[in-house]
Parts: structure tokens; C-alpha cells; sequence
């Protein structure tokens, strides 16, 4: 039970991409499907910052009170998360203008009928 | 596959791969035990290489500025391709103008709400360059300036109507400033090539540690970055705001 809990962030990283794994397939409407998969992408921020976490570690911002050499988190998983975020961002944008396409030429945003009305 | 056994199939291969991912996580390092070296390579070393006083847009804007330039190309081509999905078709039935509905989008805002705009928006505008110029000293930089300089926009969107912020993001002018943005990086990345030096290589002064001309190439770029992520979500809310007023109608 320790160790779990000294293993936390990851099982909540874990818990955020089941749920929107779990979504993605019971999905009945192209926009929550979108939706969902921004929660299952948000897992992978909960990932990136609890691996970079260092106990007593700063903000890698330095300041008169924080200088080069002490103890801060990892800014090299920062980084990678920010670039995570926009490309988070741009996706969707994308997807739900392919969803909008999809209502036009089809009437309808639900999975399960679009696949029916290709037979 | 009907609704149910996509379930147990997920039910099964969610228990495996939970049980996969237990094990994996356990054996990694517990939280906060972080072992990783070039954190703490960067995190020495930016102060004194770059006079960046924010390690994270030091990373993002130059040790790893190459990946940053693929990112903004991502962004670049998702913003086109909204774009060219919800482009006009010819021949396609499209809404006419007088039901679009600029009767319902005209607002019924009260003039002390629209008059609570200007200030609102002003003060994100004031709010968003500072973010933007301030990218190499605290946190910000490019990408956050630009949400934040595009939603102050949208306050003309919110106290007027869509006819109003069309009419001021020209698309034309949002389109060039765009790519302006895009293509100011890649040359900025570019031009060291000339001279026989690595790709983006820092070519600008470093200026005093703590100063907001510091940093070199890290502000130049932070700024050309913002340029473009305003446009583009400029963009992308112009042609879902054109969508919903003159889209096309669905077949039924």
C-alpha cells in the first residue's frame, strides 16, 4: 500500500486514460468522442509532470531568491508538456471541423449511424 | 461490433493493460525521486548560457528549438486544415443570409455589458503582450501570449455580434500575418545557415540577466510564435463562426 502510494500520479495518469478510453468506445456522438479523447490526452500531462516532480524542488523560474544549482523540478518534461497542450489544441480544432463535415454529408454526428449509412 | 461486446472487449484488454501499467509503475523511481540528468544540466546551465531566468521557454525556444519549429508547423497545418474542411464547396445548398439568423445573432446585451467590454478587452490586450514580452524571464512566452491576445478579440465577438468581428479580423490580413509568424521562425532558424553556423543558432545580443531585451533569440522568437498562435486561433474562430452562419445545409 506504501509503495502505491508513493506510485500515485501515475495511477491517476493511468485512471484519466482508462476513462477516456472507456468514452471513446460507449461514444454515441462525434463531439464527446472528440471530448473524450482530450481526456484521454490529458492523462499524458499528469504522466509528464509527476515523472519530472522532485520533492522539495523549485519552480525552474530563477530569481534573487532562487539560484542556478539548487534544487528545482524538471523543466525538460515542462517544456515537453507545453508543447503537448497546443498540439492538444489544434487537434481538436481539426477534428471538430471533420465532425461538422461529417453532419453535413451525412445529417447526422452519431457513430453507430454514420456506419450504417455506408452500407 | 454491437455496444456490449465492445465493452467486454474493453473490460478484458483494460484489465490487462492496467495490470501491465501497475507493474510498469511500480518499478519506476517513487514520485519526487526524479533521476534524470539534463534537468539538471538545463536547469545550471540556462542562466549562464542564455541569461533566461525561465528555464522551461529556454528549453522550449532553444535548446529544443528545432522541435519547437516542427510544433509550430503542426499548428500551422491543423489551422489549414480547418480551414480547407469547412471550406465552400460549389454547387452545395448554404444558408441564405436572411435566415442565417442575423436576427439571432444580433445580441440583446445590455449597454453596460458591452460598455464593460472595451475596458476587458483592453486590459487582456495589456495583459497578453505583457505575458508575451515577458516569455524569457517568467512564466509565458509566445504560445500563452497568443491565446490569450486572439480571446481578447473574441470580447467584440461577445458585446457585438458576428458581423463585427468579421468585419475587424480581415481574413485576408489574419491569413498573411500568420504565415508572416510561421515563416519569421524558420528563417530566423534558418540564417545561421549562411554564415556556416549550426540551425538556430543564437545570433542577438544576450543583454543583463533579468532584463526584458535579454536572452538573445529566446524573445524573438517567443514573439514570432505569439504572432502566430494569435492568428491562428483568430482563424480557426473565423471559419467556425462563417460555418454556423452561411454553412452548408445537410442532406437529409
Amino acid at each position: 500500500m506504501h509503495q502505491l502510494f508513493q506510485h500515485l500520479p501515475y495511477f491517476v495518469a493511468a485512471w484519466l486514460f482508462c476513462c477516456g478510453l472507456y468514452g471513446l468506445i460507449t461514444s454515441r456522438d462525434l463531439v464527446h468522442s472528440v471530448m473524450c479523447l482530450a481526456v484521454l490526452q490529458s492523462s499524458t500531462y499528469v504522466l509528464l509532470l509527476a515523472i519530472g516532480f522532485r520533492k522539495g524542488g523549485a519552480a525552474p523560474i530563477f530569481a534573487d531568491w532562487l539560484s542556478p544549482g539548487q534544487l528545482t523540478v524538471d523543466p525538460v518534461v515542462q517544456a515537453l508538456m507545453l508543447t503537448d497542450v497546443v498540439v492538444e489544441a489544434v487537434v481538436v480544432a481539426l477534428l471538430l471541423a471533420m465532425v461538422v463535415k461529417a453532419h453535413e454529408k451525412a445529417g447526422c454526428t452519431s457513430p453507430d449511424d454514420l456506419r450504417t449509412m455506408r452500407q | 461490433m454491437t455496444e456490449r461486446s465492445r465493452k467486454r472487449l474493453f473490460a478484458v484488454s483494460g484489465t490487462v493493460l492496467f495490470g501491465l501499467f501497475s507493474y510498469a509503475a511500480l518499478n519506476l523511481p517513487a514520485w519526487g525521486d526524479y533521476r534524470g540528468p539534463y534537468g539538471n544540466f538545463i536547469s545550471n546551465l540556462a542562466v549562464y548560457e542564455r541569461h533566461a531566468t525561465d528555464t522551461v521557454n529556454a528549453i522550449n525556444y532553444d535548446y529544443r528549438g528545432f522541435d519547437t519549429l516542427g510544433e509550430e508547423f503542426i499548428l500551422f497545418t491543423a489551422v489549414v486544415g480547418v480551414m480547407m474542411l469547412l471550406r465552400r464547396e460549389r454547387g452545395t445548398r448554404t444558408k441564405p443570409l436572411s435566415q442565417s439568423g442575423k436576427l439571432q445573432d444580433q445580441p440583446t446585451l445590455g449597454v453596460a455589458v458591452r460598455a464593460t467590454n472595451i475596458p476587458a478587452m483592453i486590459l487582456t490586450i495589456i495583459f497578453g503582450f505583457y505575458i508575451g514580452l515577458h516569455g524569457q524571464l517568467t512564466p509565458g512566452g509566445g504560445f500563452q501570449a497568443g491565446v490569450i491576445l486572439a480571446s481578447a478579440l473574441f470580447f467584440i465577438y461577445l458585446a457585438e455580434n458576428t458581423d463585427a468581428f468579421q468585419r475587424l479580423t480581415s481574413h485576408t490580413a489574419v491569413e498573411v500575418i500568420e504565415s508572416v509568424g510561421a515563416g519569421a521562425y524558420a528563417l530566423i532558424g534558418l540564417a545561421p545557415l549562411c554564415f556556416g553556423l549550426p540551425l538556430l543558432t543564437n545570433a542577438l545580443p544576450l543583454g543583463k540577466t533579468g532584463d526584458i531585451f535579454s536572452s538573445g533569440n529566446i524573445a524573438l522568437i517567443s514573439a514570432t510564435v505569439g504572432v502566430e498562435v494569435t492568428a491562428a486561433f483568430l482563424l480557426v474562430m473565423y471559419t467556425y463562426l462563417q460555418e454556423i452562419i452561411t454553412g452548408e445545409i445537410p442532406d437529409d
